[in-house]
């Protein structure tokens, strides 16, 4: 079972913004969901990895990528070729 | 050959989120053909928005591995197809863009999330679409109109491009009316591209043949089982008779992880999601953030004002499966689950060639009936085992019950696409001959 102190403290740890009449709707179908995964429990043994896999390195080359001009496109908010985000502090 | 196509269809289904009045198009395999392309698909200079509110004016500024293969043949790319925002859900009821409406019922969800691509086809506004696949999104819609929706192997068709929701079960895929223009489709977008890490090297050429003599079909009795429509099992076991009459054997099989199937689908795809939503902070891209209020203030202001309740809910449900203290008990166990999917199919795969069953336990269900999160997550049922496992899967229509379509689903060994493809080519000319 989670509360609704636990909704408000994953949608913070997520950064997911929820409105207070939110909270006991999210809270109840959450607590649903979690009911469903009960079944999970009965899962034995741990997962191993698949076989037959390896990863897919490359060398660290540069390679032809986007214009910056390209890559600021879409950005909302710009300052000298820059992309401008929320303050940190 | 080279032109421009015009294109502007009566969409009264809403099936489009953006059309494109003058579509150019080149020589090639697919010369003139007017696609349509699923909107989490990118297409440099088209607007592409997930469905989603928190892209809306997000102009790519290149193009999908899929998206130039179709550019490369020649496809005139006509507009990109509602969606579930970002493919969370099972109806395209939880697009910003306002419902899909099913073309053969306008009451009813035309399934999802790629339901747009669905209906676009299934109303004859274009003859193929481009879907994603994460847990049916291709089948379950495909199903519901009336089309056919082809899954592919994990690993047989890049992603690059494709707009992330769970990374290790989606792949992009076709839909079309017949399984002639799958296959043709499939032949376009399967190759390889390096640019997608979990890409294989094994492209797809093949001609549908309906020679299926000596064909093994395993039958799982969990796809027959509680929670499906008996009358829709009623109409697969006659489909999959007529595949026997064609020279195929039926042999029972079972896949007993079927019972926590769709809890370890939902806990991996939510955990993925977690991580792959976290991108959008109207930063980079989308509607702007306000710059000038601190980082979590402003980050959760935007993605509550722009992303919908069930992206929201998702989001959440995967931070809290990888969470300290929950990982254990949620995300192990769910990869635990899995592997013996993965091992169960592996085992059936031994004695038989394909596996048979229903895509969708019901047929296509009224707008706005299911709201309730776990009875949408419980119409995923039958199809996300095959993402669980990496295999490919085929939906083809096998006739109507209370005149909505159901579909057949035909699952593989990975890689063995044509097998399927050959399995239903056979089913549908057997029917209409």
């Amino acid at each position: 079972m989670v509360t609704e102190s636990d909704i408000e403290h994953i949608a913070e740890l997520a950064d997911i913004g929820i409105s207070r009449d939110e909270v006991p709707e999210f809270t109840r179908q959450f607590n649903a969901i979690l009911e469903y995964f009960e079944i999970l429990d009965t899962v034995e043994g741990e997962s191993a990895p698949a076989g037959g896999i390896t990863n897919a390195f490359r060398d660290d080359e540069p390679r032809p990528c986007l214009s910056q001009e390209a890559a600021l496109a879409n950005a909302g908010s710009t300052e000298d070729g820059f992309i401008k985000a929320p303050r940190v502090m | 050959m080279a032109g421009t196509l015009d294109f502007s269809p009566d969409d009264r289904y809403n099936a489009f989120i953006t059309t494109c009045s003058t579509a150019p198009f080149s020589g090639g395999a697919l010369a003139g053909i007017a696609v349509a392309v699923k909107d989490n698909i990118s297409t440099a200079g088209i607007e592409t928005t997930c469905g989603s509110r928190i892209l809306e004016g997000y102009i790519p500024p290149y193009d999908a591995y899929v998206v130039e293969l179709l550019r490369r043949e020649g496809a005139a790319i006509v507009g990109k197809t509602n969606m579930d925002e970002f493919g969370m859900g099972s109806t395209t009821e939880t697009s910003a863009f306002g419902p899909t409406k099913n073309p053969i019922d306008t009451t009813r969800v035309p399934g999802g999330s790629s339901g747009g691509s669905a209906a676009a086809v299934a109303a004859g506004l274009v003859p193929m679409a481009l879907g994603s696949d994460t847990g049916g999104s291709i089948r379950c819609p495909a199903a519901f109109c009336g089309v056919v929706g082809l899954k592919p192997t994990y690993g047989r068709v890049s992603r690059y491009g494709l707009i992330a929701y769970a990374s290790s079960l989606e792949q992009v895929g076709p839909i079309a009316r017949t399984v002639e223009d799958v296959s043709r489709l499939m032949s376009v977008i399967a190759r390889y591209d390096p640019r997608d890490a979990t890409m294989f090297d094994r492209p797809y050429d093949h001609r549908p043949s309906a020679d299926i003599g000596g064909l093994r079909v395993g039958i799982p009795e969990e796809y027959f089982g509680e929670g499906v429509d008996p009358r829709v099992a009623k109409k697969v076991r006659d489909a999959i008779g007529v595949i026997e009459d064609l020279g195929a054997s039926t042999v029972p099989v079972s896949i007993p992880g079927m019972r926590y199937a769709l809890a370890a689908y939902y806990v991996i795809c939510t955990a993925e999601a977690s991580s792959n939503i976290a991108r959008f902070d109207g930063v980079r891209y989308g509607p702007a953030v306000d710059t000038r209020k601190s980082w979590h203030e402003a980050y959760q202001d935007i993605r509550q004002e722009k992303l919908g309740p069930e992206v929201r809910r998702r989001v959440m449900l995967g931070t809290f499966a990888l969470s300290a203290g929950y990982a254990g008990r949620y995300y192990a166990k769910a990869l635990g689950a899995r592997q013996k999917i993965r091992q169960d199919f592996e085992r059936a795969f031994r004695d038989v060639d394909v596996i048979a069953g229903p895509t969708m336990p019901t047929v296509a269900f009224p707008l706005g009936e299911r709201t309730d999160p776990v009875s949408m997550y419980l119409s995923d049922i039958l199809t996300a085992p095959a993402n669980l496992a990496g295999i490919p899967a085929i939906s083809v229509p096998c006739g109507r019950v209370d005149g909505l379509p159901v579909g057949l689903q035909l699952m593989g060994r990975q890689f063995e696409e044509e097998r399927i493809i050959d399995a239903a080519y056979a089913y549908e000319q057997g029917v209409k001959a």
